[in-house]
């Protein structure tokens, strides 16, 4: 894309204003995270510093590696016990506050989501060490829940008294021999953001629930989504799309999930990655351990919906799957294009800002795009630069010392389960003629020149990019909603998505082109100020003794 | 079934809480540290609790939500908090310009054992606070408590740090310190309408009132116009008297400001419904020598005539109650004034510190069960709900699960609400509040009746 847009002031003159109030060397960090887009030769982009810590005392819009891992990845499986060891904060706040929606198969079968389970350590457990109390609670879920598998995860207080939840982990297995007991080390301290504790569930669904378990789902066509969490609804609405193509989702890591999928994922013969930060790591694993080749699919717009199942039929390369889901995507193109062009005349023009996750503020440019609203500035919360950049940057990256605490496995073909689900040397020939595997562009070459990209936003920016460039609409998460909506200026949240959705596949694009037709043209911000406040002098109509 | 895995019995627990009815003392400290004006509340730890806590408040209040962290990295958790503490003041300082900093612990800096006061002093030394300026904290381990103690001990800091003797050690103005419990907005705007109404000079603090609850007025007040200011709580060290407004959550402070200040202190119960709001005016009418005017007289006897118009649609109700003590002992008094029978109260913090099963008991006699402190839980609520089926129940968000399960209704009161708009302005305490509360009550109790009644019994009049 070498479409331009001249922000006024420029970003240049945006960023070297907004680092005048840090320190000198925040500043100098602070103007390697605030990058203006420029996409040059071969689509290269700017070098972009990101996965880097953020300065103690800014307000900023991350979380912690427990969030990452038992919140975001961990969480929407229903049928994994999950115990968090520590104190009862973290169990507390992870406790269905991420929208996960699931669907048990049965009245009966098991889903432990509405339950939050702690071990509550007391001082004296502080003091003492907590593995006994964390035994006796995975005696007691035992006991209560008969779980197939049991996730603990740890929390700061348990990682620096040293109690080691493996250890646990492995002694409960024996004494419970048809559970699956693994713990993970992601304590909220680990790496800069939420981005480790991905990295840390990952590693472990993938050494202990991955290839446990040997079934394959019935269908010609099996594949694993992967990193798609089914907030509001969105993995549903991927599994209908799926449905009426003919594909067969075998596990979706981890949205509307279950363990039995996980455990047997290795049996699916195509990875698609939706959210490329928080599971790339799994995608590529499991392509060395069992040959399942992955791409990076996009399930949020039309567009980006209809290409991502086309280039899945495709890589199957079956005449009639591609058929069906060409007949299925246009009688879903039809309804989408009745709202959207309605929409459109409503909102083209608009100007966004999306400061999200480690996915969405690329994703949901799309989306907007197909409104005619322009992202003017984007930026992830917990992303590195590939995510930005690209892939192609990966062997640049340089690893300093809080992503290096993050344990990189070494991973080789397994022995028996290993196989090629292509005929050698086909994925190559097929890249060769462009069509991508282990692929990701990264956000950063598919935005318009001229606009800004910025790392790990914080208030300050985000106040100064709203007084610079008065978005008509900003997308990020709850810490950030009112900021931006007591200015009388519309946020949609793009993490719970304000308790609505889905916004994922077709249906999900009428939903998010109403939602924003909705908010953009909203009666409410009409009345950010009173009749008085435009006119404050004071005449008198009716004055009494004059 | 949503909650498909809460038999009515099960083994007993010791070690796994499942499903808690209670969180961690720093979301307590930062809810009270938005209580003062200008004030920047800090949590020194990962990024990650302050991001739960701001994201907890935000959600309950539909509100912005500030705080600073101290973004701990692996390496602060080895070598301590000092380097990014002292980082994150200046940043506060330099970008947000907050007239305090409120700083809590978390359990990460506890356990690492950060020395908060000798990093303050340093602070001070090196300048990185600047002159006029000034840092509290309070220590807010989440192993012990409850996010009412977080919030008891964030009040008690403010004391500590701000409140000043009065030179010659005598009691200066006729002001009365108010000091209010874990509690809404909406009621601590009450409590002072109150005291206004009576003509009473008074100091609230923690006050959220107009900062969580503020108006959207086309700009973002980083620090909106609610809050007590600095200098309020300074002078609260020469006031004539102080009510601590809650046991757990308020008596601290006021008994620091006694032993610090010696200003004299009483504790009340929080003025949920006609006894206790009865007990709360006398006692301020008799501390401050104030009389009790028509205004309040008429609020009371209002909410007493609604009382005897409705109370057959109240009267032997069976209600159970889950939440945080202070809020539970007068709101089951109250329950037992319009003739409901209280049958379950639960909470998962600990009460050691007020007589709390005592005190219900006194209220509603033997018959009531009460679990309290560590290890209590909404899961064995869910299971007391089970056994014995109440007509009404009270608690948090977390309860719609087990009322949806149970078709039992609920009324949303407590910490956090998450789904239901109100709290943050219509008040439960006071005899305006107690009108509010059962309001809510009857409209809940009669909707039933409405839906349950055979068309033969349905009512126009009720």
């Amino acid at each position: 894309m070498s479409e331009t847009i001249k922000l006024d002031p420029t970003g240049e003159q945006f960023r070297d204003d907004i680092v005048k109030a840090y320190s000198p060397k925040l500043s100098k960090k602070r103007k390697k995270q605030i990058i203006i887009n420029q996409i040059g030769d071969c689509d290269t982009v700017p070098e972009i510093l990101a996965n880097t810590r953020t300065a103690p005392g800014i307000l900023t819009m991350r979380g912690c590696a427990y969030a990452g891992c038992k919140g975001v990845v961990l969480g929407p499986t229903r049928d994994i016990l999950q115990i968090t060891h520590g104190p009862i904060g973290c169990s507390f706040y992870s406790w269905l506050t991420r929208r996960n929606k699931t669907k048990p198969r049965t009245a009966e079968a098991a889903n432990y989501m509405p339950y939050a389970m702690s071990t509550d350590l007391q001082e004296d457990e502080i003091v003492f060490g907590g593995e006994k109390k964390l035994m006796a609670a995975i005696d007691e879920a035992v006991a209560i829940f008969h779980p197939k598998a049991i996730g603990i995860f740890a929390t700061c207080p348990v990682g620096l008294i040293g109690d080691d939840v493996h250890a646990v982990a492995r002694a409960a297995e024996e004494k419970y021999p048809d559970v699956n007991i693994f713990g993970f080390s992601c304590e909220g301290y680990k790496g800069v953001s939420q981005s480790a504790g991905h990295h840390i569930a990952n590693n472990k669904v993938f050494t202990d629930v991955v290839g446990q378990l040997d079934q394959k789902k019935e269908g010609r066509f099996v594949l694993n989504v992967l990193g798609e969490y089914n907030i509001g609804g969105d993995a549903f609405e991927i599994e209908r799309i799926a449905e009426g193509c003919g594909l067969t989702i075998h596990s979706t890591f981890s949205g509307n999930s279950e363990y039995d999928e996980f455990a047997s994922a290795q049996n699916a013969d195509l990875n698609v990655v939706m959210c490329h930060r928080s599971i790339n790591y799994l995608a590529e694993m499991m392509e060395k351990k069992y040959g399942i080749p992955w791409f990076k699919v996009n399930f949020i717009s039309a567009n980006a919906t209809a290409k991502s199942f086309r280039k899945i039929a495709q890589h199957f390369e079956d005449s009639e799957l591609i058929e069906r889901t060409e007949a299925f995507i246009a009688k879903e193109l039809e309804k989408v294009e009745k709202v959207r062009s309605e929409v459109y005349a409503r909102c083209k023009g608009k100007k966004a800002m999306l400061f999200v996750g480690g996915s969405r503020a690329h994703h949901y440019q799309d989306v907007l795009r197909e409104i005619g609203v322009e992202t003017i500035a984007a930026g992830y919360e917990f992303a590195h630069r590939d995510d930005y950049e690209g892939r192609k940057v990966l062997p640049n990256i340089i690893v300093d010392a809080d992503s290096r605490n993050i344990e990189e496995l070494t991973v080789t073909a397994d022995e028996t389960q290993y196989h090629l689900r292509l005929p050698v040397g086909e994925i190559e020939r097929r890249k060769a003629n462009g069509f991508a595997y282990e692929d990701y562009d990264g956000m950063m070459p598919e935005m318009p020149n001229g606009t800004l990209v910025i790392d790990d936003c914080n208030h300050h920016e985000l106040e100064a990019l709203i007084d610079y460039y008065k978005p008509d609409i900003v997308c990020a998460g709850i810490k950030e909603k009112y900021v931006v909506q007591k200015r009388g200026i519309p946020m949609k949240q793009l993490h719970s998505y304000d308790y609505m959705g889905p916004f994922a596949g077709f249906r999900g694009a009428i939903n998010f082109y109403k939602e924003i037709d909705r908010l953009l043209n909203c009666n409410v911000f009409r009345f950010t100020k009173a009749p008085w406040d435009e006119s404050p002098e004071l005449t008198a109509t009716y004055v009494s003794g004059t | 079934m949503l909650l498909r895995h809460t038999p009515s019995t099960t083994p007993e627990r010791h070690a796994l809480t499942i499903n808690p009815a209670k969180t961690c003392q720093p979301v307590g400290a930062m809810y009270a540290a938005l209580g003062i004006h200008n004030c920047m509340p800090h949590s020194h730890g990962s990024q990650g609790c302050c991001a739960y806590h701001r994201s907890a408040l935000t959600r309950h209040y539909n509100d912005p939500i500030m705080s600073g962290t101290s973004s701990f990295s692996e390496g602060a958790s080895v070598f301590g908090g000092q380097a990014n503490l002292l980082e994150a003041f200046t940043n506060i300082f330099t970008l947000y310009s907050p007239d305090i900093v409120a700083v809590n612990t978390t359990c990460l800096s506890e356990v690492i054992g950060d020395d908060l006061t000798q990093i303050i002093n340093k602070a001070y030394e090196e300048k990185k606070i600047p002159a006029g300026k000034i840092v509290i904290h309070a220590n807010t381990p989440s192993f012990t408590g409850s996010h009412i103690t977080g919030y008891a001990n964030m009040a008690a800091a403010m004391v500590k740090y701000l409140a000043k003797k009065t030179a010659d050690g005598g009691r200066q103005t006729d002001t009365i310190n108010l000091i209010p419990s874990f509690i809404e907005p909406s009621d601590m705007a009450e409590i002072k309408h109150i005291a206004e109404e009576m003509e009473i000079s008074y100091i609230m603090f923690p006050d959220t009132c107009g900062v969580v609850n503020s108006p959207l007025d086309g700009r973002f007040h980083l620090y909106p116009r609610g809050g007590c200011p600095k200098e309020k709580i300074e002078a609260s060290g020469s006031s004539a008297a102080t009510i601590a407004i809650g046991v757990l959550g308020a008596q601290p402070a006021a008994k620091l400001l006694d032993t610090k200040c010696k200003v004299p202190f009483e504790t009340v119960e929080v003025p949920i419904g006609i006894s206790a709001t009865d007990r709360f005016i006398d006692t301020l009418r008799k501390i401050a020598g104030a009389s009790v005017p028509s205004s309040i007289r008429i609020e009371r006897g209002q909410l007493v005539d609604a009382i005897s118009d409705m109370c057959q649609y109240t009267y032997g109700k069976k209600v159970s109650l889950v939440g945080d003590p202070d809020i539970l002992v007068p709101l089951v008094e109250f329950l037992n004034d319009l003739g409901m029978k209280v049958q379950h109260v639960l909470t998962g913090t600990s009460t050691n510190k007020y007589k709390f099963e005592e005190r219900i008991k006194n209220i509603c006699g033997e018959n009531v069960k009460i679990l309290a402190g560590l290890g209590k839980d909404m899961y064995l609520f869910h299971q007391l709900l089970q056994a014995d089926k109440p007509d009404l129940f009270f608690g948090n968000t977390y309860c719609k699960y087990i009322a949806r399960d149970m078709d039992i209704p609920l009324l949303r009161i407590g910490f956090p609400i998450y789904d239901r708009l109100g709290h943050s302005y219509q008040p439960i305490a006071g005899y305006r509040g107690g009108m509010n509360l059962l309001i809510r009550i009857l409209n809940t109790l009669m909707d039933r009746i409405d839906r349950d009644a055979n068309e033969e019994e349905f009512e126009l009049i009720m």
